[in-house]
């Protein structure tokens, strides 16, 4: 066990287990809108933290280079495509759910 | 001019990629020369080689923000784990308008995909003033409404 | 130590598809198969190091590319009905 396996497990299980707390939203959630940010979870710090302790199993590589390529596409794609499903999802008239009681006249977008 | 960047950077990325820096294989060296020829005509095509891809500048910009953006994250994340573990569940989503005050589309942009990248906002519709956000609880609300996020992306961006 | 990586992406996955299977509008299951992709892509990048061949980064950065093109376009097949309209011609009519 060197320094950089510890790092690189420190890494790679809390991604894990932010990924599948992400899975879990997406059941749990009650509506499409709130799932949104159930997927968030898994794309950002989820994928992120995997990944980062890939790189250090790779090391200065090559391998290195690809990984970070790969974490940039998908910091950059995941959030416009979770954008375009909302709002294909809003202009086809898909109402959100707002039925918690603290929010009554909070909804400034009506 | 703006060709000629966009085919430099088109092949040095084929270049990182692919591994062949060496002539030994003349045909994958033609093939990759070929292929990025081809995606900067199909750019072209597209009219989509302007002043956004040329920003060459916002870099040193970008590296002052992404460190707060990656630490608002990692807050969110955290927040929205918690709240999806609690067996009650407690939230309350709404939708709510932010202003953007950026000028350029490139920034504008910026911002509604840092919002979206923040686990407890999503930005569902831009139009010319307002983002419309939808939030999981209300203080991400309230948050993404105070303009923190905002005025950072606007000073770090359009100095 | 990879496997215990590998079978917290699988649960995730797995997560993703019984939301893709009850979703009860089609918006939940894009964004399901949508998660579902990215995990792939985190699942190959995992295999590849397990099985100690690095080059399967190469597949994972091609299946980035085109879960997100893949996406785009059944969310444009599901809102216009067509893949060759042109949005903005149509919210003008």
């Amino acid at each position: 066990m060197t320094i950089v396996d510890i790092l690189s497990w420190i890494c790679l299980i809390p991604g894990c287990i932010l990924c599948m707390i992400g899975g879990l939203g997406l059941l749990r959630l009650p509506d499409f809108y709130s799932r949104m940010h159930g997927g968030g979870i898994t794309d950002t710090l989820g994928a992120s933290l995997v990944l980062l302790g890939l790189m250090f199993q790779g090391g200065l590589t090559m391998v290195t280079v690809k990984l970070v390529m790969l974490l940039v596409i998908l910091l950059l794609t995941s959030p416009t495509s979770t954008h375009a499903v909302g709002k294909a999802a809003l202009t086809s008239g898909l109402k959100p759910f707002l039925g918690n009681p603290d929010n009554k006249g909070k909804n400034e977008h009506d | 001019m703006r060709y000629i960047f966009m085919s430099i950077v088109a092949f040095g990325t084929w270049l990182l990629w692919s591994g062949h820096y060496t002539l030994e294989h003349t045909l994958v060296l033609a093939i990759g020369i070929l292929s990025c020829a081809f995606v900067v005509y199909l750019a072209g095509r597209l009219s989509i080689v302007d002043e956004e891809g040329y920003s060459i500048h916002l870099i040193w910009s970008l590296a002052l923000y992404i460190p707060w953006l990656i630490w608002a994250i990692i807050k969110a994340n955290i927040d929205v784990a918690k709240r999806i573990l609690n067996p009650r569940l407690p939230i309350a989503p709404r939708i709510v308008r932010v202003t953007g005050t950026q000028k350029t589309d490139l920034c504008r942009v910026i911002f509604a995909n840092s919002i979206t990248l923040t686990p407890g906002t999503v930005s569902l519709d831009l139009d010319e003033e307002d983002i419309v956000v939808h939030a999981l609880t209300k203080e991400a609300a309230d948050d993404v409404q105070s303009g923190d996020m905002d005025r950072r992306v606007t000073t770090a961006l359009e100095q | 130590m990879f496997i215990a990586a590998m079978i917290g992406i699988l649960v995730t996955m797995a997560l993703a598809l019984c939301r893709a299977l009850l979703g009860p509008t089609v918006y939940d299951r894009i964004l399901s198969v949508n998660m579902f992709g990215t995990k792939t892509v985190l699942f190959i990048a995992v295999l590849g190091f397990l099985t100690d061949r690095p080059d399967f980064l190469d597949l994972a950065l091609i299946y980035v590319l085109i879960n997100f093109i893949g996406t785009l376009a059944v969310l444009k097949f599901v809102t216009y009905n067509d893949l060759g309209a042109d949005p903005e011609e149509q919210n003008r009519t």
